[in-house]
Parts: structure tokens; C-alpha cells; sequence
């Protein structure tokens, strides 16, 4: 099932929760939408499943329009991100809850219902669960029984609200996991709605970067971490040193300092600077355009992370960076630093 | 004075003060309950039996006892099924969606609250009274209202709105919309939504507020009084019996009502508890 959303505004009072907002995702995909909070990302989701209804613009199913139905019409999954399990019913009911619902005319005998809820809590591996209440699951269980449930009815499209959004970080970690290997196995198209980089990084196939109503960027993970589109996908994903700089004549210069780097076309005027953590070359003193002094240096694993104070410029300028431990460094040194690779936004604003 | 000695003092008073203070509180709270709930209770069952169980039953099985009671339950049976309805629908308008005059209609709900029984009374006599709005149109087409059961039955409604809607309201604010919202997904209609996710997680509420309802719709007095025109045998509820015949010196008939409404008091009481503690139960904590 292909999924087409076009011009889509939505609006909250004087608020603008969706601008403009176009979107296509393939048949059998798993999208991630990203975005701090606010950005509209589950106002786009709710819409897409009849939870929500735009103010203007188109939603459609395999060129089929989408909004002459309700939500109960459209057979999408749903997983809330705070479950929203019928708290009266068993494991079982919960996830039968769909299957007894349908119209007499199409609804499966209470065997084949049986079979198909026993199928599904198996899917979830947790068929061991079926006479309890969600009250007496934990977090992580609650959320696959979500799951179960939602795909019972077969849908055309699973929809997932910060699916572990409520969950500890370990259990995140599984679930992100199971949920990339479920999708590959049941292979139905799904759109995951999360705040966390790493979590859409890791599991999706393409990545739609929100803020603000817009969407800033659509792209595998790999493209929207090593070529943002804009400055706010840039420092909203990894981590980056940002400063400020002046860009003119084909130069790039920080506080009336050129920089050893060409402006690769960047328009003349003031620019930001945006430069991985690990994309900082350092060197003995004078070794490259830049030089700071390390104030303080913390080591983890294979990498140094080192607080480096900017010589020259106005102020005091603090960076971080990742360096490889091939030369460990010492608070109190002065270094040379150089961007390996970095890009430059205008500064709007 | 050395310190030991200065702290010996108070000390004394924090061993002596609060056990007097505790007994004189707790005195006083018996006496209190005492003399204003167990006396009168027992009060009306002595009276009621004074001139032994024979008088009592047949007191309570003269034509126009049968008659109050007969009318009262058919007017509790309407106005609370009525209530019951409208209290869930208000409840759920309230609590599930978002519109202007929400507040209003909160204040709306809360108003026969703060209205004087008499006042919801005389309400209804100038709305079908013989001078009244729709007086004349009723006269013309010979439909009784006032002092008569539709009357008692519409002042009853008015004076027992509140109580479903104000116990569902919080409970159902607090469930939040998540439920149905995945029921819908799931495919269900909208009467498939309610009747198997939003009423089940209402229903010890929705008990609580009929209980509560059911015990004044059969207690009230000042409302039906001014619209029931106290006809024997034909308009006169219980309550409005046990006056009558208690300023006409019939003691014990008098007391064998008042001694019915006291029970189902007791009774409201016992369920209520019971009530109150299933809702505790299914009150489930959140995990985040």
C-alpha cells in the first residue's frame, strides 16, 4: 500500500501544527518521522489515520482518496504511545478486540478467531500472557500486545506513535530491534513517529526529518546524517560544533580570521559553520587555522572527547570535540585544529 | 533553671495533652453523631413500631401508603432512567470533545445544585400552571402536567441531574480519549466503541451516580411538593405523606413511611461504600 499526502495544513487555533506538508511513502516501507516535539510529526500520523482531519490538502491510499473515510473505514493499525489497551478486557480480548468488532457478514467464527489471536500473541512471543491484564504487564509488553492488536485486523498500513517513547532505554533497544525484524517479516508499509535520532536512524529505510509543520529533509539515514539539507537537520542530528562566520570573496572567516576552508558556494553574507565532532582534525599548535587550548578531556572506549576553548574571536568560544586516542591530549595544551569536512548554512534567523 | 529541667516540662504535656485532646475530640464527635444522625434514626423506628408490628404493617398496607409508594417508585424509576441517559450523554460531550460553551454547560449542570427545591418547583408551575407559558395551549388540549405524575416526574429530573453527570465527568476527563480512539482504528462503530470500551470503564461511576440519584429522586420533598398539588391517593409521594400525616397526629403511619425511606438511606449508604471501594480498585496507575 502506497501512501500520498499533499499540501497538507492543519491548524490548532492560531497555531499551525502542519504547513504545507507533502509526503509519499512506497509500498512495504518502514518511514521514520523525526522531529522535536511540536513539529506536527504525530499531527501528520493522526491525520494519515482518520484520528485527526486536515484543515486543506489531500491523504491517499494507492491514489485512492483517503479522507471520504473515517477511521474506523480505513484499516490502518494504530500503536498509541501510551499503549491505549482496553484496561478491562484480557490480553486475549484486547487483541480479538478487532476481529469481534467486524460486521457480521465478514466476521470469522469464534475457532478462526481463536486461531488468529493465538497466531498473533505467538508473533509477539508472548502467548503466555492471554489471561492477564494489561495492568499487570510491564511497559514492554503492553507495547507488543499494542502491536498485536493493531495488526489483527490485517492492515493496509501500521501506524506507530513514539511506539517506545514510555519505555527504559534497554528495552527500547530490544523492542527497536524486534520491531525492524517484524517488519521485514510481515513487510506491511509503516510510518513510526519518534524524537530520538538514534532510534529512527537505526530502524527505518527513510527518514523524514520535521520542524515546525515543514518537513526540513526525506532521506535514507545514511543521507540526512552525512548530507543534511539545512542547518536545522544538520545540528538536530549527530552532534555538531556550530559557529558563527562571515562568508565573502570565495572566504570564510571567523571573527575577521580566514579560515583555511573554501565557502563551496555558500551566498556572501553571515553563515554558520557546521562541523561533526569527529570531523575536527587536531595537530601541534599552529598546525591548522584554528587553535584553542583543551580544558578538559574525558575518555571512553576508542575516543577522546575533549572541551577545547577557541583562542581569538570575540569571547570565549567552547567546543567539543571526538578525537581517536592515537594522541592523547592534556588539559592545558594549545592545539591546532582544522575541519576535516564541515558545511555552511546561512544564518537565517 | 538547667536545660534537663527546662525540657522535663513541655515534655510531660506532649506525653499528657494530645491523649486528653484525642479523647475530648473523639468525645465530641460521638456525641455530635450522637444526637444528630443515630438518635433521629432510631427515633423514627421507635415511633414507628410504638404501637407494635401489627399497626406498623398496617399502616403501611393502607390504600394510600401503597398508593405513595407505588407512585414513588414509578417516579424514581423514570426520572433516574432518564438521568441515566442524559447524565452519560452530558458527561461524555464534556469529557471526550472540545467545543465553546463547555463551561457553560458545566455551570448549566451544577445549577439545580444551587437552586432551592421550592424555587425548581415554582419553575415548573409557571412553565404548565393554569396561568402559566404553556398553560393554555395544555388546558386546550386537556393534558395534565401540573398535579399530576408528569409534573412530580419532571420537577424530580430537574432536582437529580447533577448527580450522574458530575460522578462520570472526572472519572471519564481522567480515561482520556485513548481507548476509543483505538477502538475506532480497530474498526468499531460508534456504538461498538461505547458499548464495549467507554461503559465498561465507566460502569462503577455510572452505579455510584445512580445510586446517589435513585436515593434523592425518592427523598425529595420541596420540588414535588409545590407541583404535586397533594392529591390523596393519586399525587402524594412518600415524603409528602409522611407530612400529611404526621401534622394530622398519625404518628405511627407517619413514622412506618418515614422508617421506609430511612432504610433505603441505610441501604444507599452500605452500596455506596461498596461502591466507592470498586472504584479505588479500578483506578489503575499509569507507568510513565
Amino acid at each position: 500500500m502506497t501512501i500520498e499526502v499533499k499540501n497538507i495544513v492543519k491548524k490548532f487555533g492560531a497555531f499551525t501544527a502542519l504547513d504545507n506538508v507533502d509526503l509519499k511513502v512506497g509500498n512495504g516501507e518502514l518511514l521514520a518521522l523525526l522531529g522535536p516535539s511540536g513539529s506536527g510529526k504525530t499531527t501528520l500520523l493522526r491525520i494519515i489515520a482518520g484520528l485527526d482531519w486536515p484543515d486543506a490538502g489531500e491523504v491517499s491510499f494507492d491514489g485512492e482518496n483517503a479522507l471520504t473515510h473515517g477511521a474506523s473505514e480505513r484499516h490502518v493499525g494504530f500503536v498509541f504511545q501510551h499503549y491505549a489497551l482496553f484496561r478491562h478486557m484480557t490480553v486475549f480480548e484486547n487483541v480479538a478486540f478487532g476481529l469481534r468488532v467486524q460486521p457480521r457478514a465478514v466476521r470469522k467464527d469464534e475457532a478462526a478467531i481463536r486461531a488468529r489471536v493465538k497466531e498473533l500473541l505467538d508473533l509477539v512471543q508472548l502467548d503466555w500472557l492471554s489471561y492477564r491484564y494489561p495492568s499487570q504487564l510491564s511497559g514492554g509488553q503492553r507495547q507488543r500486545i499494542a502491536l498485536a492488536r493493531a495488526l489483527a485486523i490485517e492492515p493496509r498500513i501500521l501506524l506507530l506513535d513514539e511506539p517506545f517513547g514510555a519505555l527504559d532505554a534497554k528495552v527500547r533497544k530490544e523492542l527497536r530491534q524486534w520491531l525492524r525484524s517484524l517488519h521485514s517479516e510481515i513487510h506491511v508499509t509503516s510510518i513510526f513517529v519518534t524524537h530520538d535520532q538514534e532510534e529512527a536512524l537505526e530502524v527505518a529505510n527513510r527518514v523524514v526529518v520535521m520542524d515546525k509543520g515543514r518537513i526540513e529533509q526525506i532521506g535514507t539515514p545514511g543521507e540526512v546524517y552525512d548530507n543534511p539539507a539545512t542547518a536545522f537537520v544538520h545540528g538536530f542530528i549527530g552532534e555538531s560544533i556550530v559557529l558563527p562566520v562571515e562568508v565573502g570573496d570565495g572566504c570564510v572567516k571567523l571573527g575577521g580570521k580566514p579560515l583555511n576552508i573554501v565557502a563551496n558556494g555558500a551566498a556572501p553574507g553571515a553563515a554558520k559553520l557546521f562541523i561533526r565532532r569527529h570531523d575536527m582534525q587536531i595537530g601541534p599548535a599552529g598546525s591548522g587555522s584554528l587553535e584553542g587550548s583543551v580544558r578538559h578531556v574525558r575518555t571512553f572506549g576508542p575516543i577522546q572527547r575533549a572541551e577545547i576553548a577557541l583562542c581569538g574571536g570575540e569571547g570565549k568560544t567552547v567546543i567539543e570535540i571526538d578525537a581517536p586516542r592515537d594522541r592523547e591530549l592534556q588539559a592545558g595544551e594549545t592545539i591546532g585544529l582544522q575541519p576535516r569536512r564541515y558545511r555552511i548554512f546561512a544564518a537565517r534567523d | 533553671m538547667s536545660q534537663p529541667q527546662a525540657w522535663s516540662v513541655p515534655r510531660d504535656n506532649v506525653h499528657t495533652e494530645p491523649g486528653l485532646i484525642r479523647f475530648v475530640i473523639v468525645a465530641i464527635a460521638v456525641l455530635f453523631l450522637t444526637v444528630f444522625v443515630v438518635l433521629p434514626l432510631v427515633v423514627v423506628f421507635a415511633q414507628a413500631f410504638s404501637k407494635g408490628v401489627g399497626a406498623y404493617f398496617s399502616a403501611l398496607s393502607d390504600p394510600e401508603a401503597l398508593s405513595a409508594i407505588r407512585l414513588t417508585l414509578l417516579v424514581a424509576a423514570i426520572s433516574v432512567g432518564l438521568n441515566l441517559v442524559f447524565g452519560v450523554a452530558a458527561a461524555w460531550a464534556i469529557a471526550k470533545f472540545e467545543f465553546t460553551g463547555k463551561t457553560f454547560l458545566i455551570t448549566l449542570i451544577d445549577l439545580p445544585f444551587s437552586v432551592s427545591p421550592v424555587i425548581s418547583g415554582l419553575v415548573f408551575v409557571l412553565l404548565f400552571g393554569a396561568q402559566g407559558f404553556w398553560g393554555p395551549w395544555l388546558q386546550a388540549h386537556n393534558i395534565h402536567v401540573l398535579f399530576a405524575v408528569p409534573g412530580i416526574v419532571l420537577a424530580t429530573i430537574f432536582v437529580t441531574f447533577p448527580f450522574v453527570a458530575r460522578s462520570l465527568i472526572p472519572l471519564m476527563q481522567e480515561q482520556g480519549t485513548q481507548e476509543e480512539e483505538a477502538a475506532i482504528s480497530l474498526g468499531a462503530s460508534g456504538l461498538q466503541t461505547f458499548f464495549r470500551v467507554t461503559l465498561p470503564n465507566i460502569k462503577w461511576g455510572l452505579l455510584y451516580g445512580v445510586l446517589l440519584c435513585n436515593a434523592r429522586a425518592m427523598g425529595e420533598f420541596g420540588a414535588v411538593s409545590v407541583v404535586s398539588g397533594h392529591i390523596r391517593g393519586e399525587t402524594n409521594t412518600m415524603p409528602l405523606l409522611v407530612e400529611i400525616l404526621y401534622n394530622e397526629y398519625q404518628f405511627v403511619s407517619s413514622f412506618a413511611i418515614a422508617s421506609l425511606l430511612a432504610m433505603l438511606a441505610l441501604i444507599t449508604l452500605v452500596v455506596k461504600t461498596v461502591l466507592e471501594r470498586r472504584l479505588d480498585e479500578g483506578q489503575i496507575p499509569r507507568d510513565d
